[in-house]
């Protein structure tokens, strides 16, 4: 029999290895279906009539042009007439077609009048946002005033970021299909989702159905970041025009509407004074923030300063700006990537002010964050592997043209799990099938539950059939805030222990041993003390008879299971070329803490993933609107900039596997490393160049005005 | 995309004759990378597509001794493959430069010389159904009010504020390419630089090409002993240079420049001709030489108010050049 408990790392084959992703192979072939793959027979495609504006009303609206085309099968007024849209790329109407080329061609000839209004697509310029920023209560201290007034150094930053989207490569989108069978209405959606068990209840509403007719699937998808928990308005009408028509339709964003409309990251500016004293310890801070989550409004927590939350005294104050921009959605660790380069920012510049290495002002300010022990330690380890004491020049002591600068940052994260549920079953013959209602955002759960079912069962891990994706399986929350990898591993290894335990107890009379002293482990179920012999792992299933083993296992928080909350620290090497203001990343370090790992290979592919990520937000990547029509002027991967591989540099992993992190049992990483990137890249160009790139991305026209100021 | 008709002729004849005189009617599609493109977002509508990837001369490169000869459906990677190959690549280095800076190996695929010379610009205004002068009711210009970071710092007086997007062309015109056109009225050879125009009013085009006229080539005579382009480029792999200069020179004996040109791409309507080149003939080439002409260059400049980093990147990207085509890179 086994414990609950996570076995003994050494005892391992597969928990905490690198094991390769089950779905790999089937992903390098393009067998593996998203739902943009799907296709049914009979299909209809939809697609918008979208608002051209920031800002107007539809004065009119007609719809007969698309009605009456060759191919076209239904059309849908979503604003009528009188309608005010917000922002531009809103939905108008909605045609559905015999092909995606009709849709698309039907719905621009939906004739529509505007009525154009006064629009608001600032969000960097509180004065310029006039009536669209509201100013919010002012946070103070006491004492505050005297206390940056008696320090021995104010240093002042002024920086930023603009609003990044989520950028799914598979944007969102649903596939529905309605039917009807003797009289029963039942609602079939693939769909693109971060939610399985959670999303059907959208297009039960819909259809006009309970929950329970709806089957939702999603197999695997191509990124979600926060941004795909529910059906949203288009799965939504993907389920009404499919029940209509009597036929499967599919709506999928182009790729302006997933940039203009599908979820968004807020933006951040913020005027900070941070007050020192000349050992560097900080004592005051004072910043005044602006930014906006668009037509959503404004910012959210984390308030500042980030992770260094301790200093005694503060004076802070957030003006969020209403934008007639897309709404923000959860980002990968929302607003902290922002709060992130706030606030390390500032500390950087106040030890330049100094004359000190950053390295020793954050350290020496440890005190002030939550978590000293392990930042210190990463510090320690981030700093060896970047040679930082090597490489680190005071900031501005470059000349030339090509100069070198590095940067740090730290960032913290909760990650405990969610309420999970996991069906194991075991067959007669030895299968393994273990049924999650969770997804795989491509980040590897459906391997992390195959890990935990293997190592608990001593068997093969392509002896393990991991059903996940579904929401007929046990439900399993959504893949937000880290949440997910506590919650399917713990809910996997309480479900396979309880099924191990029952055989143990089927097979023990004949093995003439109790079922407290027996072990699976190589295949083999045996005796606790053998390092040989015993049943093989199948034909001890045949003793359990013709019905297999059924357990459920739930989430299991703490005591060594799950647990949450961790810091990390990364470092960025970057090269600037003086004079294109190009910013060429060498190297980026990421050290981490994620309590216990289960697989290390996409554990740490998760890690560059986010750090690939901040990458493209430090250097390249902005929504860009206009401010005469208010809409997108980069609604394409042309100009919505991502990094290019070649563009990523050295990217160093060292996650924390101390027995101290292994003890506190799982913890989330997918939001975690996102954070810190940004900060760390504008830190490092600002040792660089000596001067502070006042906002991100941190494009050559921004790098070259930082130099000239 | 509306529905087209397709033709696929195979002989240079044919595909005059399936071109029509009225603008739009007809479009010659060649790697298709921007004219699908264009299609697609419905910023052309053209009711005839004539392939010329069946015109078997179209697709070759000749080395000669009037020098190189490329048709106008070599794909970017055949130019490539062939520069290396013929060794032409040594001899034209600001061309094989400018080659070799389209990153995407998509592109370089698919996309020809003939269709990268006269693919439509970039600007977001004209891409989002603007028009290619971008002006709102009033004649106001969209790019001048908007956001035009990426637009263009010369010749931007008059209402085209969008740049050419081509690598190959200032490149090609350093070297003092020549175009050839075919047309229902016979073959005639212009200048590359010819093949553009700076619009001055609504429903002019960027090129100087009539609708029932083809590019099939173009030819590079010999070669300026140095040249070389150099991008400024954000990102490394596939991206639209911020700035690219071409320069080609001639040096005599005592190290005195007697011919010289310089060609700004991304900077202009079209690709920019630098004339104060000339005023290097005569004078020597060194550091404070090429950088007169980079500050030369640049002063003629008149940004717009969000672009002026652009004139700075003119200058980096002229000094460069220089110093690559030295260097002999």
């Amino acid at each position: 029999m086994a414990d609950l408990a996570w076995p003994n790392p050494d005892d391992c084959t597969l928990i905490g290895k690198r094991v390769p992703r089950l779905d790999g192979p089937d992903k390098c072939a393009g067998r593996a279906k998203y739902t943009y793959d799907i296709n049914r027979p009979r299909m209809l495609w939809a697609k918008f009539a979208t608002c051209p504006f920031g800002r107007a009303r539809v004065k009119s609206i007609d719809i007969a042009p698309a009605e009456t085309m060759a191919g076209v099968v239904a059309v849908e007024v979503i604003a009528g007439a009188g309608t005010e849209c917000k922002v531009a790329f809103q939905e108008v109407a909605v045609v559905a077609a015999e092909s995606e080329e009709i849709a698309r061609e039907a719905a621009r000839r939906i004739k529509i009048e505007w009525e154009p209004l006064e629009h608001n697509v600032v969000d960097d310029d509180v004065a310029m946002a006039g009536n669209k920023a509201k100013a919010g209560k002012e946070a103070l201290t006491e004492d505050f005033a005297a206390a940056i007034d008696g320090a021995a150094v104010i240093s002042e930053t002024e920086v930023g970021c603009s609003i990044i989207t989520h950028c799914c490569l598979e944007p969102h989108g649903s596939v529905v299909e309605v039917t009807e069978v003797d009289g029963k209405t039942s609602v079939m959606a693939w769909c693109s989702s971060q939610a399985v068990s959670g999303v059907g209840g959208e297009f039960a509403q819909a259809a006009g159905v309970d929950a329970a007719n709806v089957h939702v699937s999603c197999q695997h998808m191509g990124g979600g970041f926060g941004s795909k928990f529910g059906a949203d308005l288009w799965g939504a009408l993907a389920a009404r025009l499919s029940k209509k028509t009597g036929r499967p339709v599919k709506v999928m964003l182009e790729r302006d509407m997933e940039l203009a409309l599908a979820g968004s990251r807020p933006s951040a500016f913020a005027r900070m004074r941070v007050g020192v004293e000349d050992d560097g310890a900080i004592i005051a801070w004072e910043s005044a923030a602006w930014g906006s989550g668009g037509n959503g409004g404004g910012m959210g927590a984390p308030s500042l300063p980030y992770v260094f939350g301790n200093v005694e005294h503060k004076k802070t104050q957030t003006t969020p700006i209403f934008t007639n921009t897309g709404g923000a959605r959860a980002w990968r660790a929302p607003n902290h990537p922002q709060m992130c380069l706030l606030t390390m920012a500032a500390l950087s510049d106040a030890a330049a002010e100094l004359g000190m290495d950053e390295l020793e002002f954050v350290k020496k300010n440890l005190g002030l964050t939550g978590r000293a022990d392990v930042y210190a330690e990463e510090l320690g380890i981030a700093a060896e592997l970047i040679d930082w004491k090597k490489k680190w020049m005071p900031r501005g002591d470059q000349r030339g043209v090509l100069r070198r600068g590095l940067g740090l940052a730290m960032h913290t994260w909760g990650g405990g799990p969610h309420d999970s549920n996991v069906q194991c079953t075991l067959h007669p013959d030895g299968g393994v099938e273990i049924r999650c209602g969770t997804q795989d955002l491509g980040v590897g759960a459906r391997t992390t539950i195959g890990i935990v079912a293997a190592e608990t069962f001593g068997i093969p891990l392509n002896k393990v059939t991991v059903l996940i994706g579904d929401n007929r399986y046990p439900a399993s929350g959504g893949s937000g805030g880290s949440t997910t990898v506590g919650a399917i591993s713990t809910a996997t290894r309480h479900a396979c222990v309880q099924a191990l335990n029952k055989l143990c107890e089927a097979v023990a009379p004949e093995m003439n041993a109790a079922a407290e002293a027996l072990v699976a482990k190589d295949g083999m179920v045996r005796g606790k003390e053998s390092t040989a012999g015993g049943v093989p792992f199948a034909d001890a299933c045949r003793r359990i008879g013709t019905q297999p083993i059924v357990t459920m296992g739930q989430t299991q928080r703490g005591n060594g299971m799950s647990d949450q909350g961790v810091g990390g620290v990364q470092m960025a090497e970057v090269e600037v070329d003086c004079e294109t203001g190009i910013v060429t990343m060498q190297k980026l370090v990421a050290v981490q803490d994620c309590g216990r790992i289960i697989d290390l290979l996409t554990t740490e592919s998760q890690v560059r993933g986010a750090m690939i990520m901040g990458v493209c937000a430090a250097l390249y990547e902005e929504r860009i609107m206009d401010p005469v029509t208010g809409t997108l002027l980069n609604p394409d991967l042309e100009f919505y900039k991502l990094a290019g591989i070649a563009d990523v540099g050295e990217l160093v992993v060292h996650m924390m596997q101390t027995p101290d992190h292994l003890k506190r049992g799982v913890i989330g990483i997918g939001e975690p490393p996102a954070i810190s990137p940004m900060a760390a890249i504008s830190n490092a160009v600002a040792n660089a160049i000596g001067a502070r790139v006042k906002r991100c991305p941190m494009t050559p026209d921004r790098v070259l005005a930082a130099m000239k100021a | 995309m509306n529905s087209f008709e397709y033709a696929r002729p195979t002989t240079l004849e044919q595909a005059i004759g399936l071109l029509s005189p009225t603008d739009g009617d007809a479009a010659a599609l060649a790697g298709g990378t921007d004219l699908l493109s264009l299609m697609k977002d419905f910023l052309v509508e053209p009711k005839r597509l004539v392939s010329l990837m069946g015109i078997e001369q179209l697709g070759t490169i000749s080395v000669g001794k009037d020098g190189l000869k490329i048709g106008a459906t070599v794909t970017l990677d055949g130019l490539l493959q062939s520069g290396a190959l013929n060794q032409w690549g040594a001899k034209w280095p600001a061309l094989w430069h400018a080659a070799a800076g389209i990153k995407s190996p998509q592109l370089r695929a698919m996309g020809t010389v003939g269709g990268e010379l006269l693919q439509r610009p970039r600007c977001w205004y004209f891409r989002r159904g603007h028009g290619l002068l971008a002006q709102d009711a009033k004649g106001g210009s969209l790019v001048e009010q908007g956001d035009h970071r990426y637009h263009a710092i010369f010749d931007n007086a008059g209402p085209a504020k969008f740049v050419h997007p081509s690598s190959l062309a200032p490149a090609l015109i350093a070297c003092d390419a020549t175009a050839e056109i075919a047309s229902p009225r016979g073959m005639r050879t212009v200048k590359v630089s010819e093949l553009y125009r700076t619009p001055t009013k609504a429903g002019e085009r960027e090129t100087t090409l009539a609708s029932d006229e083809l590019l099939t080539a173009v030819t590079l005579p010999r070669p300026l002993p140095k040249s070389a382009t150099y991008e400024v480029r954000p990102r490394q792999g596939l991206d639209w240079p911020l700035v690219a200069a071409s320069v080609a020179f001639e040096l005599d004996g005592g190290g005195k420049v007697t011919n010289a040109r310089i060609v700004l791409g991304h900077v202009a309507p079209t690709p920019w001709i630098a004339a104060d080149a000339k005023s290097l003939i005569g004078k020597g080439i060194d550091d404070a030489a090429i950088a007169a002409i980079a500050a030369a260059v640049a002063k003629a400049a008149t940004p717009l108010k969000g672009n002026a980093y652009k004139v700075d990147l003119a200058q980096v990207a002229i000094r460069r050049a220089f110093a690559a085509a030295l260097k002999g890179n």
